[in-house]
């Protein structure tokens, strides 16, 4: 993994260093609390899976660490940025952390390969026809390279999830949030998304997936975390994890997905 | 002496509509100028920008645009400014227009789903590409209909630069039908001249509708 050279505001960005460092961590909306004192260090090249009921702060953890959610306690430093350290932190930040949505979120009125174009070009200030190269790359790799120049309404389900993979690897980021990237598809088509991100796994991607997959995070997972009521109730390796889960809530969690 | 209704007469209230088309593309840029930057204040995220721009859309639909005419051309000399009419009606439906087109956008780029700035912000985009890029695109979809449904009231609405001395459209039918008696032949080639103007906007809008609706 290159070291970037830009030094804005960086704490430790050393190769060894954790990417995600997360300390604390306490957030509310309004007077209910979300997140309670999380903690959380991710290393470089790292694959964690986060599961938990509906409504267990998964998603809001999630998009805390590219600052879609601001939080009120804590510290998060994200690739050696800290993103309670000012609006410039968080724009780096998001320039190099890559998300996909449970619903896609892809622009409905670009084309994509525009979709992938757009980002490269505007924040990075890529050309027109390098951008048009790395979008055509990414898509080839998401295997959807025929299907560029239609508009994603044009596309099914798991084609738009997977274009909108490959819109977020279009800026080469360094960590990929995924939040339920498979829920809102048919089931005929979790399979070919699921295989996209096992692809990614594989070519050594930092990735927090928020997944109930777990065929995925006994496959690919370094680590599974198990959230209920904002707090971090369970972390470990997939095997003891789903073999032997300490905590009743985690069997309890566990036991229900089965059935 | 009363006047026959004839070509001339047909000809003079022709002529208003010089004034009728100018004083509405007058109003349509200045108010979609004004009027844009007066949503994206409205949807900004600084509250006081937010208030600002909500208390200008309710200061200028909540009076008539009669009274902002009357303001602007006969309020701005007593504060010493000599006003021209042309800049006294530029002035007045730029303030009137910019407002409702403001409210008009401001419900459109609402409208945009939160998912879309969501995937904006994920991938870096400044406000300033957010805005062009992704969101101003689709709330234009959104707007078209009410857009051009505003701008079909303008043009009928720019009638009432008449009382500030503008011979357009209204007014010329008005002096051509008391000079020759005959209001209904008179206000009845204006009605026809403002249906020419306004039913094409009203076409195109649904044209605009459909291409988009098939694009997206
Ligand atoms: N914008 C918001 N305002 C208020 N409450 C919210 C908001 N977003 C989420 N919540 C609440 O926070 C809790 C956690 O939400 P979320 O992180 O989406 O859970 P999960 O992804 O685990 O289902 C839920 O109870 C939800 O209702
Ligand atoms: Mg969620």
């Amino acid at each position: 993994m290159s070291v970037n050279p830009d030094q804005r505001s960086r704490a430790s960005a050393s190769a060894d260093a954790p990417i995600i460092e997360i300390a604390g961590l306490r957030k509310w909306f309004g007077t209910f609390q979300v997140l309670q004192d999380i903690a959380l260090t991710v290393a470089r090249g790292e694959r964690i899976v986060i599961c938990g009921p509906s409504g267990s702060g998964k998603s809001t953890l999630i998009r805390c660490v590219n600052s879609l959610e601001r939080y009120q306690e804590g510290r998060l430093v994200v690739d050696g940025y800290d993103l309670g350290a000012g609006q410039k932190n968080i724009d780096t930040v998001r320039a190099e952390v890559g998300m996909v949505f449970q619903q896609f979120n892809l622009f409905p009125h670009l084309t994509v390969m525009e979709n992938c174009m757009l980002a490269p070009m505007k924040v990075r200030g890529t050309r027109k026809k390098e951008a048009q190269e790395l979008a055509m790359r990414f898509l080839a790799r998401v295997r959807i390279a025929d299907q560029a120049l239609k508009y994603p309404a044009q596309l099914s389900g798991g084609q738009q999830q997977r274009v909108a993979i490959a819109r977020a690897l279009c800026m080469t980021p360094k960590i990929m949030l995924f939040d339920e990237p498979t829920s809102a598809l048919d089931p005929e088509m979790v399979k070919e998304v699921l295989d996209t991100m096992v692809g990614l796994a594989e070519d050594g991607m930092t990735m927090l997936c928020v997944t109930h997959e777990m065929g995925f995070a006994r496959k690919v997972a370094d680590r599974v975390i198990f959230m209920d009521a904002g707090q971090i109730v369970e972390m470990g390796k997939p095997e003891p994890f789903f073999a032997n889960p300490q905590n009743p809530r985690t069997q309890a969690f566990l036991g229900q997905l089965l059935h | 002496m009363i006047r026959q209704f004839g070509l001339p007469e047909a000809l003079a209230i022709l002529s208003g509509v010089q004034a009728t088309i100018l004083l509405s593309l007058i109003a349509f840029v200045g108010g979609g100028v004004v009027g844009l930057a007066v949503a994206l204040m409205r949807t900004s995220e600084r509250t006081w920008l937010q208030r600002c721009a909500g208390f200008y859309i309710d200061f200028f639909q909540g009076t008539p645009l009669l009274m902002q005419l009357f303001l602007v051309f006969y309020g701005l000399p007593v504060l010493g400014y000599k006003v021209n009419p042309w800049i006294a009606v530029a002035i007045g439906f730029t303030l009137h227009a910019s407002a409702f087109l403001g409210e008009i956008w401001r419900g459109s780029i609402q409208a945009v789903p939160r998912g879309q700035t969501e995937a904006a912000y994920a991938l870096g985009l400044s406000y300033a590409s957010r805005m062009r890029n992704v969101v101003l695109p689709q709330a234009m979809r959104i707007s078209v209909a009410p857009t051009v449904g505003f701008m079909v009231q303008l043009i009928k609405g720019t009638s009432l630069a008449a009382i500030i001395g503008f011979v357009e459209l209204s007014r010329a039918a008005q002096i051509i039908a008391s000079a020759t008696y005959k209001p209904l032949l008179a206000y009845g080639c204006a009605a026809i001249v403002y249906f020419v103007l306004c039913f094409p906007l009203s076409r195109l809008s649904m044209r605009l509708e459909k291409r988009f609706a098939v694009k997206t």
